[in-house]
């Protein structure tokens, strides 16, 4: 039987004013595996994220959660002017004690998890100087220093250009396939979740989920009656291999 | 300091954070010569010295009344005011940390205010001078719980909250000190309010200097220990959780501490603002934003600040000037200064 990193049951979580976000989802996710949830703007994407990592407890249902969890936010704003590297080596506060601070071996972990990206040349510069894109890798190397089981990442290549979406893409699949992570995502992208998820989940409404692997759920009905816009399968060959792409079709625009 | 900061940072911060330390020596020197009674500043070294266990024996080359000035009246007076600007410096340092705004003091928790109201209230029964100690303590930690009780009742632990919460409670306390204002004798004990809430060190001595000592040493201790927390609860709720951190009990945690390092000083000296905005301001611009260095640079800068403000309210005039109102009239422009030089560098961009 294939052991779950993440499994909810009969979810439910509604905001102070009553509004309801998620009733009864289900879901689930193995371990090693990547999954993508895909939704329209405010079908709760990211408040099932923040309760995957435990930032929200469910007000309804249970989830269980196995392993520790690093999130990275799809915006992130700072009030103080931190340099990249004390913003990464925050990545590592499990593993700092209540009184303590950082060791020389957590500084050598967050050098590292930022030269894996590209970025060492930044260290030292001020977090809040750097561009939306740079400021979401510097985020996605926080999570990579914190050695955690599950990365849980909102809108992980929202501000980012095609190359580095490129880039965090192929980290995703990297430590899934290679360091054996759990990975969550969430993305308006149909061809992200083709190209790196196991698993797809597509939140069709506060009760309706529908949840399988990517091949099966991402198909042109489905997306069309997730997002109400028309979308066209694309056949490709790449490199030999038969792959597929989908592109929504705005009808008016010409 | 620690090893993890980066390199040059912890150059930068462990000269700025020495220079302090020498700066504060050499002013303590000072604030202990100077006053009514002048006392030279090599006697008064040769006092000091003669105090510590294990130096060699010093002959006292001073006369009895010079050892009674530096010893007696201005020694416990220089612990109490260097200690009330460092916790005061310290809490607003941790304070704009955890609520992510530089805007915020030690008055936002209700603390201070809450303190006030018991200061008066002693002042208005008569009671002696431990009572206004006492009650000071009792209703500035009361006024935290009234913030907590509240931010709880609002249903939702967050940081607006609790500022709101922060900003009810002072304005309750706040009107009770008017009221009691109000009822109190006009010439027996109105100007002792008065003279209270402006804050001062005048009464300071031996008996005074525990009862803010104990607390700030042992209070601003832990919070110096919790200062690389301090930067992860500045990242916000939804991230700081995200790492790993117990928001909640942290943070309420970190309140309690600087309540009693507030109350501590307000119990002995009366209100002495703006250090707790002002200082944390000057401290991150000379080592800058991470706490594990601002939190201690504040510290130092806090107790020269309000040493060489006590000073100044000591000498500038023949009778004493409350060093509330000093603190209040430079720390005003100072701030707004700071205010525009950060703003140049970039506050606010976010």
């Amino acid at each position: 039987m294939t052991e779950k990193s993440i499994a909810f049951e009969g979810l439910g979580f509604s905001y102070d004013r009553g509004r309801s976000v998620l009733q009864a989802y289900r879901g689930e996710v193995e371990r090693g595996k990547v999954l993508a949830i895909l939704g329209p703007n405010g079908c709760g994407k990211t408040t099932l994220l923040k309760l995957i990592i435990g930032a929200l407890s469910p007000q309804k249902g249970t989830i269980r959660v196995e392993g520790r969890t690093a999130f990275v936010p799809q915006l992130f704003q700072v009030s103080f002017s931190y340099s990249v590297l004390d913003m990464v080596l925050m990545g590592r506060a499990h593993r700092v004690a209540l009184f303590s601070v950082p060791s020389a071996e957590d500084v050598k972990a967050a050098r590292r998890a930022l030269e894996k990206l590209g970025l060492a040349d930044l260290a030292e510069r001020p977090f809040d100087e750097l561009s939306g894109g740079q400021r979401q890798l510097v985020i996605f190397a926080r999570a990579l220093a914190t050695e955690a089981d599950i990365l849980v990442l909102d809108e992980p290549t929202s501000a980012l250009d095609l190359k580095n979406q490129g880039v965090i893409l192929e980290w995703i699949r990297r430590l899934s396939r290679e360091q054996g992570l759990t990975v969550v995502f969430t993305t308006h992208h149909p061809q992200h979740a083709h190209a790196v998820a196991d698993a797809t989940m597509l939140m069709l409404g506060e009760r309706e989920s529908l949840c399988g692997p990517t091949g099966q759920v991402i198909t042109e009905e489905n997306l069309h009656r997730l997002y109400g816009v028309v979308f066209k399968r694309i056949p490709f060959q790449v490199e030999g291999t038969s792959a597929e792409t989908f592109v929504p079709i705005y009808s008016g625009l010409g | 300091m620690n090893a993890t900061l980066q390199k040059p940072s912890r150059t930068r911060a462990l000269i700025v954070l020495f220079a302090l330390l020498a700066v504060l020596a050499i002013a303590s020197v000072f604030y202990l010569a100077l006053g009514r009674y002048y006392v030279p500043a090599g006697t008064v070294a040769r006092i000091l010295l003669a105090a510590v266990p294990g130096s060699a024996p010093v002959s006292p080359r001073w006369q009895e009344t010079e050892w009674i000035v530096v010893w007696l009246v201005r020694l416990p007076r220089l612990l109490m005011v260097v200690l009330a600007g460092m916790g005061l410096a310290l809490s607003g340092a941790c304070l704009q940390g955890i609520f992510r705004n530089p805007l915020v003091g030690p008055h936002l928790v209700g603390v201070s205010s809450g303190a006030s109201f018991g200061g008066v209230l002693a002042i208005l029964l008569s009671l002696p001078a431990a009572g206004v100690v006492g009650l000071a303590f009792a209703f500035g930690m009361l006024a935290l719980v009234m913030v907590f009780g509240l931010s709880r009742l609002a249903g939702r632990a967050g940081i607006l909250s609790l500022v709101l919460a922060g900003v009810i409670v002072s304005a309750f306390f706040g009107a009770l000190v008017g009221l009691t204002q109000h009822l109190a004798d006009p010439e027996a004990k109105l100007p002792g309010m008065v003279y209270w809430l402006m804050g001062s060190f005048a009464g300071a001595d031996w008996k005074k200097a525990p009862i803010i000592g104990i607390p700030t040493v042992a209070a601003g201790i832990v919070l110096l220990l919790l200062r690389w927390r301090i930067n992860l609860l500045s990242l916000g709720d939804t991230d700081a959780a995200a790492l790993g951190v117990k928001v909640g009990p942290l943070r309420w945690g970190v309140l309690v501490l600087i309540s009693l390092i507030v109350s501590a000083q307000v119990s002995v000296s009366g209100g002495v603002g703006w250090i707790g905005l002002v200082i944390p301001h000057f401290a991150r611009m000379l080592v800058g934003p991470d706490h594990r260095a601002l939190m201690p640079a504040s510290v130092l800068l806090g107790g020269i600040y309000l040493l060489v403000m006590d000073c100044l309210a000591r000498n500038l005039t023949s009778l004493e000037i409350p060093v509330g109102l000093l603190t209040a009239l430079v720390g005003a422009p100072v701030f707004a200064f700071v205010f525009w030089k950060t703003q140049a560098r970039g506050w606010g961009r976010d």
